[in-house]
């Protein structure tokens, strides 16, 4: 059992080492401006005196070094800095809309991993059947489709005239639990549609690849019903693929999270991006990049751990 | 009852495709040479619709100025017209004819789209061929640089060096093509990697082939298939992100004409049950799938001729 430990403790110290070179590379990104980042943040208005403050306010005064590790230990204390444009500490901006979007990402988890598992169970078991066929073909169309398409049909159906929910999600007046999965349901219903066909192809490629094995053949000899066979003896091998596919996508939907946000005008870390990079508000934009790629990260090793363990060969190794 | 004609709608619509694809594959084969003529035998329906979108795309972008019944940029009337004989897709938010941008829509968004995958190719390609073949330490250094990149959602990623260095069309398609460009290297590094330990290459380099001769004359042309299927799927990707970007109104910037930013501004209008802001969102899905069709029939062809 100790190997295994000893295993994970070796992702775990890869994993922080990505994210250190990570959060590097989106710190230095500002180096690679052939100028300054505060002439150029200033643009037309820059003269002498607010280009010097800006350079202040960013450290730019300082050497590379220094300032990297006086923000990282900010960091890691939760101070980003000031926001450029309406000089109020980062992590104000940041801390209600995280909750928002980790909720969103949750919620069309929720919904999406259940969903696509059984439809890529239900299709390993009807192969080449009408069903099968069809799934595969709305898979590859849903993956050709823009994220917004997606979310702008949803509304069109069910949002529009006398529609059931509401277009836009806000938070507005400290609504109930049922109350807000009300209100974010097309939001995570759009985030669903994007993720799970992907899902539910890999599901049912991962069990389809097993049911050739003779272990699989002499179940079905035993007599043993097709849903059995597929749930209770192909399922638990096919585990390590499907858990990485799930985590695969799970990290699309960070990214896919800030298209969806600003369709439904969704108070979350997605739109706080955008609206950040249009300002060019440079200290919001490299801390909310990191808490991105930080879950992306993070999923990423828990992928790789939860693999690990779902193998009973590398758990009970000899 | 509302489900049912949509239901029926659905499947004539699939029916007219799928009669269209059937319809060009036949007219193609019958104009087209002799050696193409065999391969387009072998498309299936979907592969021959894609093909077809794609060439009628690709006319659309060519010859946009002169199928447009207005200029991009001009105010035609007054904001949100509704269908008529002169403006078929109504007017937008700024009151320009819909059709009209759509057309140069094809020619930006398309061309842009294109460029930058083009770009991401030529990177990528390069690099991961070279170090697959000059392996040791730049295989390491490039190899490295790489996985950090990946370690970056793409998205975010474009959107934080966007900060950076501004949003215009020229560091847009730089900042996609390197982003993506690390995907490329990926796949050409593995398969020139199955390449390099070939005997014909140890072959060659006996000769004493330069570096470059090796690589263009060797293993480009061995490692073309799979490169070849890739730009398509890389070109939906790219093509699906600048969208986007333009869609978050950080990609093309206005009053230039693109299919992402039409959506976005024209957005207000489906709440009130008017398709018309979809219809660049359908251009888009429409040509992705294709691409997709196309690509899907020529991976299987590819795998089919080693059985």
């Amino acid at each position: 059992m100790s190997h295994i430990w000893s295993m994970i403790a070796k992702r775990l110290a890869l994993g922080l080492l990505t994210l250190f070179i990570v959060s590097l590379l989106i710190f230095g990104a500002t180096e690679l401006l052939p100028g300054d980042f505060a002439e150029e943040f200033l643009g037309q208005a820059a003269t002498p005196e607010t280009v010097a403050a800006i350079r202040r306010e960013l450290g730019l005064d300082l050497p590379m070094h220094t300032r990297y590790i006086e923000w990282l230990t900010g960091v890691l204390q939760g101070d980003f800095g000031n926001s450029l444009s309406n000089r109020r500490p980062v992590i104000e901006l940041i801390s209600t809309r995280l909750g928002n979007t980790l909720f969103l990402a949750l919620y069309a988890a929720a919904i999406a991993v259940p969903l696509s598992l059984m439809l890529g169970i239900l299709a390993a078991l009807f192969r080449n059947s009408f069903f099968d066929r069809f799934s595969n073909a709305s898979a590859l169309t849903s993956i050709s489709f823009p994220e917004f398409f997606v979310a702008y049909i949803l509304i069109f159906w069910l949002a529009g005239r006398g529609g059931m929910f509401p277009s836009m999600a806000s938070f507005r007046g400290d609504p109930s639990m049922a109350e807000m999965l009300y209100r974010t349901f097309l939001p995570a219903l759009t985030l669903t549609l994007v993720v799970t066909a992907h899902m539910m192809r890999m599901t049912r490629a991962a069990i389809i690849n097993l049911l050739a094995s003779p272990y699989i053949e002499m179940a079905r000899l035993k007599g043993m019903k097709p849903m059995r066979v597929i749930v209770k003896h192909a399922l638990p091998n096919a585990l390590a693929p499907i858990i990485n596919v799930i985590a695969l996508n799970l990290a699309y939907l960070i990214t896919g999270v800030v298209v969806v946000e600003v369709v439904f005008v969704f108070p979350g870390l997605g739109q706080l991006m955008v609206d950040s990079v249009a300002a060019r508000d440079m200290p919001v934009v490299q801390a909310v990049a990191l808490i991105f790629a930080a879950a992306y990260v993070l999923l990423n090793l828990t992928a790789d751990v939860l693999a690990t363990l779902s193998n009973p060969r590398l758990v009970h190794r000899r | 009852m509302g489900f049912l004609t949509g239901l029926f709608w659905f499947v004539a619509v699939i029916a007219a495709c799928m009669a269209a694809g059937w319809l060009f594959r036949t007219i193609a084969i019958a104009v087209t040479p002799k050696g193409v003529k065999k391969e387009l035998r072998t498309a299936p329906l979907t592969a021959s619709f894609g093909m077809m979108v794609i060439i009628i795309y690709i006319i659309v972008a060519v010859f946009a100025p002169l199928i447009a019944p207005f200029p991009e940029r001009m105010v035609v009337g007054p904001e949100y017209m509704p269908w008529d004989e002169t403006h078929l897709l109504g007017t937008d938010n700024l009151g320009r004819d819909m059709l009209s941008r759509l057309i140069f829509g094809a020619r930006n968004t398309v061309g842009i789209a294109f460029a930058t995958t083009a770009l991401a190719f030529l990177i990528g390609s390069i690099l991961g061929l070279l170090a697959a073949t000059v392996g040791g330490w730049l295989d390491q250094a490039l190899s490295r640089m790489v996985d950090v990149l990946m370690a970056i959602p793409a998205l975010i990623f474009s959107l934080l060096l966007l900060t950076i260095f501004g949003t215009s069309v020229i560091t847009l398609i730089i900042v996609i093509a390197v982003i993506d460009s690390t995907r490329v290297f990926r796949l050409a590094r593995s398969v020139a990697l199955n390449i390099v330990v070939m005997d014909y290459i140890e072959a060659a380099k006996l000769r004493g082939e330069g570096l470059w001769r090796l690589i263009t004359r060797e293993i480009l042309p061995n490692a073309m298939a799979p490169l070849v299927a890739e730009f398509g799927l890389r070109f939906c990707f790219v093509f699906l992100a600048i969208s986007a970007l333009s869609f978050l109104g950080l990609g093309l910037q206005p009053p230039m004409a693109d299919w992402g930013s039409m959506v976005k501004e024209n957005a207000t209008l489906i709440a009130f049950g008017d398709i018309t802001p979809l219809l660049p969102a359908v251009a888009i899905a429409l040509l992705t799938v294709s691409v997709n069709f196309v690509v899907d029939w020529q991976l299987h062809r590819a795998s089919g001729l080693k059985e």
